[in-house]
């Protein structure tokens, strides 16, 4: 009787190996707005195990279906784990074949139901995720959290980017962003998280989404500039330290 | 069609390749009283006759909504007609719960047809008594699709199902050219004409038949009776011919009939005190 109590995983401690607790290998900040023709996005390629920055080729943004593209941060299996249900889900709404296809704000809601419904088993899907996509004409932004609160937007980021891009895109996004000025932007944010976010690596894609389609480019770096007059003689206001 | 050795079990096919027990069911539907749609590019139509069984009753309901965008009227057995609207009303209110999006109709449709199926080829169920004509709008347009207690199911351009239903038929095969591109209007005009025809000499009037309608910014919903007998008025007594626009006004055209049938209705119009100018 005792066992069995402990095994519902609301009261106690033993039998939690049912549950998630903390992540394991884990993806840094997603950043993504609205522009003149669509959706873009952008990722780096690091998967930090702890501090280390262990895998350097991660890609953490793939197409879903027709008309979606969806970027995550957080337990990299996680993401693995949702893209295949998505997949799953992708492939029944096409064996329909009839005309009808799931949007973005479908794929957006059907995986905040998702998140929501582990989030209340009390085993998460350790994830922020950010859908977006372009159907009929129509853009649509939002994002997912781990608990399942959900919301639409203009610009969104995960995990640093709330707290480092998100003031840049308040101040500098505005609608209709040609492509050049969209990335130009999105590069601006990418390079803050790249200087002061310690699980960030100098290797990222970005992805754009139209009505024709999903691009994903190419890794690539970002110049950053190091030559402050600051870091040199760094000690020497402290003499004796490094 | 006569009793034979093959009848008693849904899972027993005839030598001649036929479940009976499910044709037997199709005949249940067309005892029921008659159930009419009809569509065009924006809207969809359905009407449907109701008979109190007696003076002291009301009448049974035959056209349920199921969703802002979907709505279904039904002919046979209305017990297993209400069974099968609460199901469908549950997997549209499912999915948009789940993608916030409308439920597509084929998709319902399908849903619905296998569902019929199931009762066809288990030797502990009987197949649902009921026909239904599933009206809804869907990003593809409108639709009307006509679901058989078998488990098959067609869209139609306009159908009728029931008793009498023959002659509401004959009346919207001679139509149907015109309907994809009709006025929300002509669409009911043309839906209460075909109810008529399947009422055979009796007087057309709200109380014996409801009317609903589905369109592109306009959510399923039955037309309350006041503005049912308005439309009456206003398309029966103005001519059953081509006249197209309607005139409530239409006083000067009452003794105006040109078929025999239709002058007889107009008498009987009068007669029963369906006035004009009663608005």
């Amino acid at each position: 009787m005792d066992s069995k109590m402990q095994q519902h995983g609301l009261l106690g401690s033993e039998s939690d190996s049912q549950r998630t607790l903390y992540p394991y290998v884990t993806g840094t900040s997603v950043v993504a707005l609205k522009y003149k023709d669509g959706i873009l996005m952008a990722a780096d390629m690091g998967g930090s195990y702890g501090s280390t920055l262990r895998y350097k080729t991660v890609e953490r943004m793939k197409a879903i279906g027709k008309h979606s593209l969806l970027g995550a941060s957080g337990e990299i299996s996680d993401f693995q784990e949702i893209l295949r249900y998505l997949d799953e889900l992708i492939l029944y709404d096409n064996m329909w074949d009839d005309g009808n296809s799931l949007g973005p704000k479908e794929v957006h809601n059907y995986l905040t139901r998702v998140m929501y419904n582990r989030r209340n088993k009390f085993n998460p899907l350790w994830n922020s995720l950010v859908l977006g996509g372009v159907k009929n004409g129509q853009k649509y932004l939002g994002m997912v959290s781990m608990i399942g609160v959900n919301f639409e937007d203009n610009h969104v980021a995960t995990g640093f980017g709330n707290h480092l891009a998100r003031p840049i895109l308040r101040d500098e996004w505005h609608e209709n962003l040609s492509f050049e000025d969209g990335v130009k932007l999105l590069e601006k944010c990418m390079r803050v998280l790249l200087y002061r976010d310690r699980s960030a690596v100098n290797k990222l894609q970005i992805a754009k989404i139209t009505e024709e389609g999903v691009t994903i480019s190419p890794p690539y770096s970002l110049k950053t500039f190091w030559g402050f007059s600051a870091f040199h003689n760094p000690t020497v206001g402290a003499e004796g330290s490094w | 069609m006569f009793r034979n050795q093959y009848d008693t079990d849904v899972t027993t096919w005839s030598p001649a390749g036929r479940l009976f027990q499910v044709e037997y069911a199709m005949e249940a539907v067309k005892q029921g009283s008659a159930a009419i749609g009809l569509r065009s590019k924006t809207h969809v139509v359905l009407g449907c006759v109701n008979k109190a069984n007696s003076e002291l009753s009301s009448h049974q309901k035959k056209i349920f909504k199921v969703d802002d965008h979907i709505g279904v009227a039904i002919a046979g057995l209305t017990a297993d007609g209400r069974v099968l609207s609460r199901y469908m009303r549950n997997e549209c209110i499912n999915y948009s719960f789940t993608y916030e999006s409308p439920l597509p109709v084929g998709r319902l449709v399908v849903q619905l047809a296998d569902k019929a199926q199931v009762c066809t080829q288990r030797s502990w169920k009987r197949p649902y008594g009921v026909g239904l004509l599933v009206a809804g709008l869907d990003e593809s347009g409108a639709h009307l699709y006509y679901n058989c207690p078998s488990g098959n199911y067609f869209e139609y351009q306009a159908f009728a199902i029931g008793s009498r239903s023959q002659a509401a038929k004959t009346y919207l095969e001679r139509r149907f050219d015109n309907f994809m591109d009709s006025s929300r209007e002509d669409l009911i005009k043309d839906a209460l004409m075909a109810i008529r025809e399947t009422l055979q000499g009796e007087t057309l009037k709200s109380s014996i038949c409801t009317v609903a309608v589905v369109g592109v910014g306009e959510s399923f919903h039955i037309l309350d009776q006041g503005t049912v007998q308005q439309m009456i008025d206003a398309f029966d007594i103005a001519g059953e011919q081509e006249a197209p626009a309607p005139e409530p006004d239409a006083d000067a055209e009452q003794g105006a009939a040109a078929e025999p049938g239709a002058g007889a209705d107009q008498v009987g119009a009068v007669d029963e005190g369906v006035a004009p100018m009663d608005i």
